[in-house]
């Protein structure tokens, strides 16, 4: 590296230090497999970045995301502020995957083995980024289930032993059977936002709290 | 020293290991991992009196995924009651901000282990043979 290339990157690493306190904050989606992560991390994505491209593809069948993707600078405005935070999408955390379940969707059995391996390396890339690289978390619960689940338990321990900021959102209330009072009950000790993510019902609530928490 | 029942045929039965939270204090967070990990891979129950921190539960979610492999092993089933910070920890120990962590925690292998039914004070759970 020459004197004045060396030079430059210590500047500029000294610049990214000086100035890290403007750096937007790594917000991760995470929640259970099928909870509609990448759902919400796409409508987020969509309503406040000048391409509005997504982030990943949606599917019915759990572990469809099975990478942690992260769309930079999404520029949330409210009340004439700005708020910029990275949105990280997450695989949904489990403690079990068992190939048998995707040949339940019409695959094959190759096809089950390599979505079961790379879906237990998502969730290890989960668990890594919620130890070390996220600064508040976005939990996303399938409000039509039930939320006493010992991965929701864990997840919601973790995250309050690191104290990060969380902001628990009842997805799915566009479905007959979805009840919010069941997550609020679940969780007393954290605020529950409704939400449709499909829909995009409550969305302008969902960035309220966003910006309140996270901003 | 009295003398022990006679070994039988494992697979005629289910094995439960009681761990005392005890033990449990002077491991690792690796060796408490590892101990609970060879234990569900050899098809046995474990239970912890005291359980794990949420960061040893976090590592231990990540080095199951690491061990799990096709028609091998399918993962664990963990279980403790679920805990509201408010509703747990004693006015003392929030003042103090400490967060009361022991808690009774069953762990099996997924496909052994099967909840029936759990609340905050509550927890049926169905185990099978191999």
């Amino acid at each position: 590296m020459g004197l004045l290339t060396g030079l430059k990157s210590s500047i500029s690493r000294a610049a990214s230090t000086l100035f890290s306190e403007e750096e937007p904050k790594r917000i991760g989606i995470y929640g259970p497999p099928n909870a509609g992560k990448t759902t919400l991390a796409n409508r987020i994505a969509r309503d406040w970045t000048e391409h509005g491209d997504a982030i990943g593809p949606e599917s019915h069948v759990p572990h469809e995301t099975r990478r942690a993707r992260r769309k930079e600078n999404v520029e949330i405005e409210r009340d004439g502020k700005t708020v910029t935070i990275d949105v990280v999408d997450t695989p949904g955390v489990t403690t079990k995957v068992d190939y048998t379940e995707f040949l339940e969707h019409d695959m094959e059995k190759d096809d089950a083995v390599r979505r079961s391996r790379e879906a237990t390396e998502g969730v290890a890339e989960a668990m890594h980024w919620l130890r070390e690289d996220v600064d508040g978390v976005i939990y996303v619960l399938d409000s039509s289930t039930d939320p006493f689940t010992q991965v929701n338990t864990m997840l919601i321990g973790i995250i309050e032993s690191q104290d990060l900021p969380v902001l628990i959102l009842a997805n799915k209330i566009d479905l007959d059977d979805s009840s919010v009072q069941r997550i609020k009950n679940a969780f007393p000790q954290h605020e529950t936002t409704p939400v449709s993510a499909l829909e995009g019902d409550n969305m302008d609530e969902v960035y309220d709290k966003i910006a309140e928490y996270f901003g | 020293m009295s003398k022990m029942a006679e070994v039988k045929d494992p697979s005629e039965g289910v094995r439960i290991d009681l761990i005392s939270g005890e033990r449990m204090a002077g491991l690792t967070s690796m060796e408490k991992i590892r101990m609970i990990l060879d234990g569900v891979r050899e098809g046995n129950i474990v239970i912890l009196e005291e359980g794990l921190s949420p960061d040893e539960e976090s590592r231990l979610i990540e080095v199951t995924m690491t061990e799990i492999s096709p028609d091998e092993f399918t993962g664990l089933e963990i279980e403790t009651y679920p805990q509201s910070e408010t509703a747990d920890a004693s006015f003392l120990n929030r003042l103090m901000g400490k967060q009361e962590s022991k808690k009774l925690t069953v762990i099996g292998p997924a496909n052994q282990i099967e909840t029936l039914h759990k609340d905050e004070t509550l927890i049926k759970t169905l185990v099978s043979r191999r």
